[in-house]
């Protein structure tokens, strides 16, 4: 029976392929149905609602004007100030977390892994920033950072010419990459540490009888074995990266020197503000950033698939 | 795609979707039946809103209408309202005088009440004039207004045998005299941007009068301009006897240094430095008004700001929504919101003053001795020029005061795109 029936279900599974009842393309319908009407509503819909007023002015209560590539030309002619910053800030986001928060979480991840005294206790201490939203952060960046009622300042005793960590726009956005960087630790940690549980000890052990060191080990061996990790990981750190908002947000509203293009966005289109036209060029700017590690990371992930 | 759906949830989930819908749903309530008036109020904090609910308790008990409030978030309601005014408004609302208000006026979204100003008595010329759209009618209901002006601690200037100064020069010559005896002399803080305003447009007004303020506030005048490079200039001279690092700081901070002493003076509006200040402290805090720059303006213009009432021109109570209105102008609604609300001054010239503070005594002499009544940059001008251009600059300024050439083209450039944005 048991043999049997593999057989005879992948052949009725066929058969069913190639018939469908009524009952089945309705409920195909529907499910599928939704869920494309959802996609297009939700994410398709505003994308190109968003493409199409990018060549408007609008303020959402005169009529809309159709200005060509103006709003474009504002913003790469350098008449709107806050524009190259942001874009500035926003890529040394994704350098900052990818090439320093994301290495140093897979170092923490493999010295708890190794089994170091009070590893619980670290792995827990570690972790904790990640359960708090980027607000908090920001907020609690703001009580250690203050010029005048900082504690650290208080504890670095400078009173008489303290330093404004900020308020000084050279300075500033390395403190805010220094409190998102400490939550995106933990965060990177955690996923490395569930990774490397899941390494078969027996890789390593053959590793080790072929004569390879820990460093060769690590590197050749744990770490590919990790990929489906890494992927997660890569995409986690430019999600985060460009989508990062609430932390500058809740510091100066994402002003003097913590210019984000999200922030650019939000300020142009909600509020009074209304420019619904210039910002929404803001944001297909935004989505062009995006789409291009999206469509780079799509490409090598398919690329990788063909090579198995 | 997650950046991407997160943005337009945010900005069309939260924003055009859901928030509009919730004003709407408040504004759809019962109305037909000629006895009930809608209110949207942005009275979100303890104390105004207490005041406000006073006010209309006394006008329920007295035309024996009933008045229903929507409450929203003070900045909430402000972000919001455009899609409020073009979707189902309250009859009446409370929001500010001056071209934030005929901005809307000019949309046709406010209905006008010239007819119920002939009737109305107390109000300024001034006050008049900031209730009255581009169009030469009237739209606005003012309460109260809570002016700026210079702060500081009587024991401090006392102890060091500081005398008020009435011009500018005196002005500076005394921030020097505080900074030699280890004072820093102006508590300043900008790092939520608009504080900074309140110096600016005193400097200006000072320097080139109100109408000038006015004209350049409404995009009529370059900022380019000389006289505009002047007042930058006259900053850019007090700048080193600012509180350093003034980007970083909030005013609430900057009020606080000036209670501590460990500041001598500072440009805030009325209710804000006595926040920051203790009870027994209060008592110490006093003001003076901007000093002259030239003998030609003196000090005819004070900024401040006026909270009052409109009328959406989609009111579908109109009739009882114009008692309201009428009710609003009364001393007596103002001396029962200032009751709760001490902080501010009454508008009205009627409005009984003997339960005033010595402070509210002296800002309500200041504003009725005024020539001018100016609103604050951030209500003179548009909304988003303020926001998204004159923030930036005061900031970009303040972190360096000697670019000012490369500030104000920047400046006017941005104002060009801006203020040709809106007109078809």
């Amino acid at each position: 029976m048991p043999h049997a029936t593999a057989r005879e279900r992948r052949t009725r599974r066929r058969g069913l392929r190639r018939r469908f009842t009524a009952r089945d393309l309705a409920v195909i319908g529907v499910l599928l149905g939704f869920a494309i009407l959802l996609d297009l509503f939700v994410i398709w819909g505003p994308t190109v609602a968003s493409i199409t007023l990018s060549f408007s002015s609008w303020d959402g209560l005169s009529d809309l004007n159709w200005v060509g590539g103006d709003n474009y030309d504002t913003l790469a002619g350098g008449d709107y100030p806050p524009f190259w910053p942001a874009v500035r800030n926003n890529l040394l986001w994704i350098a900052f977390l990818g090439l320093v928060a994301t290495p140093f979480g897979l170092l923490l991840a493999v010295v708890i892994d190794r089994g170091v005294r009070f590893s619980r206790f670290y792995q827990s201490t570690i972790y904790l920033p990640v359960v708090l939203s980027l607000a908090v952060v920001g907020f609690i960046a703001q009580l250690v950072f203050s010029r005048d009622q900082g504690a650290l300042n208080a504890i670095l005793g400078n009173q008489d010419n303290p330093t404004d960590w900020l308020g000084d726009r050279d300075l500033n956005i390395w403190m805010v990459l220094l409190a998102a960087g400490w939550r995106h630790t933990g965060y990177v940690m955690i996923l490395y540490l569930a990774g490397l549980k899941a390494v078969a000890p027996e890789l390593k052990e053959a590793a080790a009888i072929d004569g390879a060191n820990e460093r060769q080990t690590f590197l050749r061996v744990v770490f590919p074995t990790m990929r489906p990790v890494n992927v997660v990981v890569l995409v986690i750190t430019i999600i985060e990266s460009l989508r990062a908002f609430d932390i500058v947000y809740a510091i100066n509203k994402g002003r003097n020197g913590l210019e984000l293009l999200s922030v650019l966005v939000t300020d142009n289109i909600i509020g009074e503000a209304s420019r619904i036209g210039f910002g929404s060029a803001i944001a297909v700017v935004l989505l062009t950033v995006s789409l291009g590690f999206i469509v780079t990371y799509l490409v090598q992930e398919m690329r990788g698939e063909e090579r198995r | 795609m997650s950046r991407r759906s997160l943005l337009r949830g945010a900005a069309l989930g939260a924003g055009a979707v859901t928030l509009p819908a919730l004003l709407a749903a408040c504004g759809s309530g019962p109305g037909g039946d000629g006895n009930t008036v809608t209110m949207g109020s942005n009275a979100s904090d303890e104390v105004p809103r207490k005041a406000l609910q006073d006010v209309l308790d006394a006008f329920e008990k007295k035309s024996g209408k009933t008045v229903e409030v929507n409450t929203v978030d003070h900045n909430t309601f402000q972000e919001n309202i455009n899609r409020y005014l073009q979707g189902r408004p309250d009859d009446v609302f409370t929001w500010f005088a001056g071209y934030r208000m005929q901005f809307f006026a000019e949309r046709g979204l406010l209905a006008e009440i010239s007819d119920l100003w002939k009737g109305f008595d107390g109000f300024s010329d001034a006050l008049k004039d900031q209730s009255t759209g581009a169009d030469g009618k009237q739209y606005f209901v003012p309460m109260y207004y809570y002016p700026w002006a210079v702060f500081y601690r009587k024991s401090v200037f006392e102890q060091g045998g500081y005398e008020i100064p009435e011009t500018f020069d005196q002005y500076t010559a005394l921030a020097r005299q505080m900074q030699k005896e280890g004072l820093v002399p102006f508590a300043f803080g900008d790092k939520d941007g608009w504080p900074a305003m309140g110096t600016f447009d005193y400097l200006n007004m000072r320097a080139n009068g109100y109408d000038f303020h006015k004209s350049l506030m409404a995009g009529e005048e370059s900022w380019t301009d000389p006289r505009v490079r002047e007042v930058f200039d006259l900053w850019r001279g007090l700048m080193p006897y600012h509180d350093e690092g003034a980007n970083g700081r909030t005013w609430q901070e900057a009020a606080q240094s000036l209670a501590l002493k460990k500041t001598g003076m500072g440009v805030f509006g009325l209710p804000l430095p006595g926040q920051q200040f203790s009870e027994a402290d209060r008592e110490d805090l006093d003001f003076f008004p901007f000093p002259e720059i030239t003998p030609e303006h003196g000090r005819d213009a004070v900024e401040a700001p006026i909270d009052g009432y409109l009328m959406s021109s989609k009111a579908k109570n109109e009739e009882a929504a114009r008692e309201l209105l009428k009710y609003l102008a009364t001393p007596a609604a103002e001396e029962t919101y200032l009751k709760s609300d001490p902080n501010n001054v009454a508008v009205h010239s009627g409005a009984d003053t003997s339960s005033y503070g010595p402070l509210q005594k002296k800002a309500a002499e200041l504003v009725s001795g005024a020539k001018q009544i100016s609103q604050f940059l951030d209500r003179d001008t548009r909304p988003d020029f303020a926001s998204t251009v004159m923030i930036k600059a005061f900031q970009d300024f303040i972190d360096d005061p000697d670019d000012i050439d490369g500030l104000l083209s920047g400046i006017e450039a941005q104002k060009k795109t801006i203020f040709t944005e809106g007109q078809e």
